[in-house]
């Protein structure tokens, strides 16, 4: 009777343990990035380009990183919206709750949603190789699309599996194809979509493993689809290994700068979730 | 635009021919749709369901259903739940399809065309058929874009047009007066009961033959289920309503003609006088007398 | 316009279609595509000498993955292994104990790790981890340290695959049906015998599968492990030895493959032994939380 007791207590104090070592590593990953990043910070950072010597500790911003970041993401993003919509709207409209396709295709995107970013970076790098692309804006895209690809799917898949049939039957009885009813399940998805889709560029906008292989790095914005691309987590990566201590300083302003956008993408997710989970039909 | 809506239909010079109806102001004007998309039957409309029977899986829910449906009348079909009402709706529009391993035997008879068989035009048969179901079911979108919804997959774009044609169905389902001044706000604002008389009006916007309503009054208040009974009592002067109800007192009050089904077969059918005064099989008998349900 | 219409309802069901199935195409392509790059070394080496030969002389044509294969096990197992106590614990309190205020700031925290990219990690890692660990932990164990160890990616990899494992356990635990706990509780235990012998044990097989996804997970983390592991290529013997994981060896080395047949295949070989123990493990977890679904809902 007193051991199970006393057990309880043991086990409710270590859960409480647990849960505060969660806390206390984001408080402590915010705090480190945050004390670091902001002394570095300055207007120069996200408004210049890289001058000349910056390498070695002279003036210079890393505009370069932002844009080439924002050019990936917003490409890639688009790009896999419109694959994206397409595949759930025909795993949830076209085949039936028990379809073989729909189990295998799940599937394959949860292990494409698995696959090391790497690897992903390897693959489409041997593609390139193939047909004679090197380092580009263009790779870049490709590497991040196939990335994002099965979030979307399976965050908007998530949210399609409840979507309330009797509203397709109304529409199908009005005497709608299937393809037809497209307009009025993206409308019933669309908070699904957008959440998707932060959630999409929150990782788009992170990813390094996969855009070093392909995207390459920059000093300059690049101007089309064949230039290299300089991105976010590359500049941090890259001037992080720099024994000069501005150059490193500029690593963590970049690594702050990134830590804002994850943050508030993820902010606003939650709340976009969060308000369309309360007024749902 | 909307004042001088009757007055454009009979300038139109291919108005000039065809069947004339009573407007609202008493006047004979041609029917009110202005593209002949969609003329009205106004001949018989006949549904005939012979030998009909459905698996789902290895389960026989209709048993050999044989029963025609009365043109222009109030059909009530009745019965215990689980009975295979629903089914049967589903397979009047088809929408039996979407089930896992449904096997349909026997005929459905709508005009004469058989609807088990000939799986093509799948979309005009379901226009035919207009649904309301047993919880409103607006779509994601404003009360406009969810009546011109079914015109416009049918072609029909011209903005007049759907403009006339919104009024018209909304008039028709009594909605007009308490929404025409919020035409394009979300449907889903509209109380539970408006919405039902929405989807209403959204059905005979493509001018089916049939209604099916599905309990549409459940869902509804007291007040809601009145209007609705008493529009269908209306409607069924242009449209065959076939509805599915719980409700024994809704049926006596508004059917014309009743079918009783138990555990997927028909026990019996007629008209509605016949067999809520003199049923002649024991099971109706024990089942309008509230014996189970 | 009826059979236009038709027409176009089976056309873009055909072109969805493809899509979807692109999804299996890109699958397979992966895997051929690697397995064909890294044919040169297939050919040359027997598959036994290639996993199990610890000399790494790339240019001498020693090519021996022992070092790497040992470098993401150790790393990815310590991970797991600090990991995994603290997700299940937290788990158990958010679905059995926490009240709603608590889970309230608690999903948003989880939220914030999952969503940082690995760089922030690494940077976290390098600012924080490693000087802790070369000032304050390995003295007192051996004499110098740089502080880029197993333990050091082990720490911050841990941390990276929580936010997974918690969301997984707790979906996992909400599917057991109440009634069971009550049923427990109603005997006399505790609430967190109940945990234990109800909830833990009856989600046994989903709790394996949710490792199993998150060591995949593990696996292929590349920037946060590569910014503070070492990257030596040896086989750790402790855990403040550095290390050298597999996704490092491809990063760190990609710019020089090119130059290099026979190092452009043994990358390529890197990534193909990454992708099929990554499918492989991802395969079989899915399939089983696939099932446990099923049976709940």
């Amino acid at each position: 009777m007193r051991i199970k007791n006393i057990e309880e207590g043991f086990f409710k104090v270590m859960m409480w343990a647990a849960t505060l070592i969660v806390f206390a590593f984001v408080i402590s990953i915010i705090w480190v990035i945050v004390d670091k990043g902001w002394g570095a910070m300055s207007w120069d950072m996200i408004t210049k380009l890289p001058g000349g010597g910056f390498y070695i500790g002279k003036e210079g911003g890393f505009l370069n990183a932002i844009v080439g970041s924002l050019y990936i993401v917003g490409a890639s993003t688009i790009l896999g919206l419109m694959i994206s919509i397409p595949v759930v709207f025909y795993l949830n409209v076209y085949l039936t709750k028990g379809s073989k396709i729909a189990y295998v295709a799940r599937l394959a995107y949860d292990v494409l949603f698995g696959i090391p970013s790497i690897v992903y970076g390897a693959f489409v790098f041997t593609i390139m190789i193939y047909f004679g692309l090197r380092t580009s804006l263009l790779g870049g895209i490709i590497v991040v699309t196939l990335l994002i690809i099965p979030i979307f799917i399976r965050s908007m898949d998530e949210v399609a599996r409840q979507f309330p049939r009797d509203i397709l039957d109304s529409a199908y009885s009005l005497g709608a194809t299937r393809f037809e009813t497209i307009k009025v399940v993206v409308r019933q998805i669309a908070p699904g979509i957008a959440t998707a889709t932060l959630l999409s560029i929150g990782r788009a906008i992170g990813d390094a493993a996969g855009v070093m292989f392909t995207a390459g790095y920059t000093d300059s914005i690049p101007t089309s689809l064949s230039q290299p691309a300089a991105t976010l987590p590359l500049a941090v990566f890259f001037q992080m290994s720099s024994p000069i201590k501005e150059v490193q300083d500029r690593a963590y302003a970049a690594a702050l700068v990134l830590t804002i956008i994850v943050l508030v993408l993820s902010i606003i997710g939650r709340f976009l979730t969060n308000k369309f989970s309360k007024n749902k039909v | 635009m909307v004042k001088n809506f009757f007055s454009s239909i009979t300038l139109s010079s291919e108005l000039r021919t065809g069947q004339y109806e009573e407007n609202l102001f008493g006047r004979k004007v041609k029917l009110f749709r202005p593209d002949y998309k969609f003329v009205r039957n106004n001949a018989e409309s006949e549904l005939d369901v012979q030998n009909l029977n459905v698996y789902i899986k290895d389960n026989h829910i209709l048993k050999d259903i044989n029963v025609s449906i009365p043109d222009k009348k109030i059909t009530c079909i009745i019965g215990p739940s689980g009975c295979g009402k629903s089914t049967l709706f589903k397979t009047f529009n088809r929408l039996i399809d979407s089930i896992d391993g449904v096997k349909l035997e026997g005929k459905v008879l709508i005009n004469g065309d058989d609807i088990i068989s000939s799986a093509g035009e799948i979309t005009s048969l379901r226009r035919k058929m207009g649904l309301i179901s047993q919880k409103p079911t607006p779509l994601p979108m404003s009360i406009y874009d969810n009546i011109a919804y079914g015109c416009r997959i049918h072609g029909i774009r011209n903005k007049r047009k759907l403009n006339m044609i919104v009024k018209h169905y909304l008039q028709a389902a009594g909605l007009w007066e308490e929404v025409k001044d919020r035409l394009h706000t979300p449907a889903i604002r509209l109380s539970i009961g408006q919405q039902q008389r929405l989807c209403l009006a959204r059905s005979l916007a493509v001018e089916p033959q049939f209604i099916l309503a599905d309990e549409a009054t459940s869902a509804l208040d007291p007040i809601s289920s009145k209007t609705i009974e008493e529009l269908f009592v209306k409607l069924k002067k242009d449209y065959s309503i076939i509805m599915v109800t719980h409700t024994l007192r809704q049926a006596l009050r508004i059917a014309d003609y009743v079918v009783f089904m138990y555990m997927g077969e028909i026990i019996e059918a007629g008209a509605a006088d016949e067999v809520f005064k003199n049923p002649k099989h024991d099971l109706t008998r024990e089942y309008l007398s509230g014996a189970f349900s | 316009m009826q059979s236009y219409r038709i027409l176009k309802d089976k056309f873009a069901g055909g072109v969805m279609l493809f899509l979807t199935l692109t999804s299996l195409l890109l699958v397979i392509a992966m895997g051929i595509g690697l397995y064909m790059k890294s044919t040169p070394i297939l050919a040359d080496y027997p598959l036994k000498d290639l996993l199990f030969s610890s000399s790494w002389k790339p240019l001498k044509g020693e090519v021996g993955f022992f070092p790497f294969i040992m470098g993401t096990v150790w790393v990815t197992g310590f991970a797991v292994i600090l990991a995994l106590p603290i997700a299940l614990l937290t788990a158990i309190y958010l679905t059995e104990y926490a009240k709603p205020v608590v889970r309230k700031y608690v999903f948003p925290a989880l939220d914030i790790l999952a969503a940082l990219p690995a760089v922030i990690y690494g940077v976290w890692g390098t600012l924080l981890i490693v000087p802790w660990i070369s000032d304050y932990l390995a003295p007192k164990f051996v004499d110098f340290s740089t502080g880029y160890t197993v333990l050091a990616g082990g720490i911050v990899l841990g941390v990276m695959i929580l936010p997974l494992l918690v969301s997984l356990f707790v979906e996992i635990f909400t599917s057991v049906p109440q009634d069971l706990r009550d049923a427990s509780m109603a005997l006399g235990s505790t609430k967190w015998q109940a945990s234990k012998f109800v909830v833990i044990r009856r989600t046994i097989p989903g709790i394996i599968a949710a490792v199993v996804l998150a060591v995949s997970r593990a696996l292929g983390e590349t920037i946060a492990v590569l910014m503070v592991c070492g990257n030596l290529p040896q086989v750790p013997g402790s855990l403040l030895d550095a290390c050298y994981p597999i996704p490092a060896l491809i990063a760190n080395n990609y710019g020089e493959m090119l130059s290099f047949p026979l190092f452009e295949a043994a990358l390529m070989f890197a990534a193909l032994l990454l992708f099929v123990v990554v499918f492989l493990f991802i395969l079989i977890s899915r399939i089983v939380l696939y099932r446990i679904e099923k049976t709940f809902m």
